[in-house]
């Protein structure tokens, strides 16, 4: 009858039935609005997807152009690569991070956050400042390309595990917990009219039995009051016939 | 969230590369040394060990004051299957080409889930 899949370990009662059938409204609420979350998540995701694959594109050209100055650097100055690492002490060009929300997901897009110092002495270097400064600059470019590409893809890395949690959660209510609460929903139904049938049948039968005794009741009295004089009739009958008409199936 | 509270530290950039990349993003100021003496950089030529590179790429990555995380591809492709494992969200793991190898996004693996996710 009910016993059709998994089903809620309920007692089949008419609140049950309510309670349950609230649960399966609430999910079935909660699932399309996960549906169109994930659906909101996976158009924005389409789009950043698109800009990652450019932005990978981008960052080849400005890093080999970055190469270029450096190559003209070294050219016009040496090796300057020991200097700028002893050099480096205390970070100038730092980014920041700022957030952004896409339909209830917190997105990190980072900033460039450059502090201009004159921390670094290489214009003692002799020949080549230019270069070096040209250089400097068009390495800031790239980083800033970079930067662009590392939000974007920080992005990507989030929106990609959102909309994954997103999809179990929406085939779980989906695939689980509404079949799950249409089956509970279907066995107390089925239950319930179970004893509805049960208890017009045990009516029906306490009529018939209630039917049988008044007749049969009719019929001694009618035997008895040829029997016995009026005065005790009554006596007789309150006590007897109260007891035989009892019945085990009738519990109160 | 426990994200949103980690990345708001996080401000600098760190680099695994060869000299020459080196050179030219730490011209750009992103250099730093903390107050334990580290260095947010990794300097890798021939010689370098390949545990090396993998130690101080477990380092940058559990570092928590590192946004972003440069490293060039070719000592990437060294260190691949410790890259490809790597799925976090912080530090942002960048691929970059070097002066002596070209960038080849067919390597990348970031590159590499998107073109899966494209050709599903």
């Amino acid at each position: 009858m009910s016993g059709t899949g998994p089903r809620e370990n309920v007692f089949a009662t008419r609140m049950a039935l309510t309670n349950t059938k609230l649960r399966l409204k609430g999910a079935q609420t909660g699932h399309s609005l996960l549906a169109k979350k994930r659906d909101a998540l996976t158009t924005r995701f389409r789009a950043i997807l698109k800009k990652v694959d450019e932005a990978k594109r981008k960052m080849g050209r400005v890093m080999q152009l970055a190469s270029f100055s450096m190559a003209e650097v070294t050219y016009a100055t040496g090796d300057i690569a020991y200097l700028v690492q002893e050099q480096a002490k205390q970070a100038t060009f730092k980014v920041k991070a700022k957030q952004e929300n896409v339909s209830g997901v917190v997105l990190p897009a980072f900033e460039v956050d450059r502090v201009n110092g004159s921390d670094f002495n290489l214009t003692g270097l002799g020949r080549g400042g230019q270069q070096v400064l040209r250089a400097k600059e068009v390495y800031a470019k790239a980083i800033e390309t970079l930067v662009e590409l590392a939000s974007l893809q920080t992005a990507f890395t989030i929106l990609d595990e959102v909309i994954r949690a997103t999809n179990r959660r929406v085939n779980a209510i989906e695939h689980i917990v509404i079949p799950r609460l249409e089956n509970t929903i279907k066995y107390i139904l089925s239950e319930l009219d179970e004893m509805d049938r049960e208890e017009f049948f045990r009516l029906k039968k306490v009529q018939g039995k209630k039917k049988r005794d008044n007749a049969a009741r009719e019929g001694e009295n009618a035997d008895k009051i040829q029997q016995t004089p009026p005065e005790f009739e009554d006596w007789d009958n309150g006590s007897g016939d109260l007891l035989s008409s009892k019945d085990v199936d009738v519990i109160f | 969230m426990s994200t949103s509270v980690s990345y708001k530290n996080r401000n600098l950039l760190a680099v695994i590369g060869d000299e020459d990349s080196i050179t030219g993003l730490l011209l750009a100021g992103i250099g730093h040394i903390n107050e334990n003496q580290k260095k947010n950089f990794l300097v890798v030529d021939s010689k370098t060990q390949v545990s090396t590179i993998e130690a101080a790429f477990q380092d940058f990555t559990e570092r928590k004051d590192i946004a972003i995380l440069l490293i060039n591809q070719h000592i990437a492709e060294k260190i691949r299957p410790t890259v490809d494992r790597y799925q976090q969200a912080f530090p942002a793991l960048l691929e970059i080409p070097s002066k002596d190898h070209p960038y080849d996004p067919s390597k990348d693996s970031v590159l590499k889930r998107v073109q899966k996710l494209f050709g599903e």
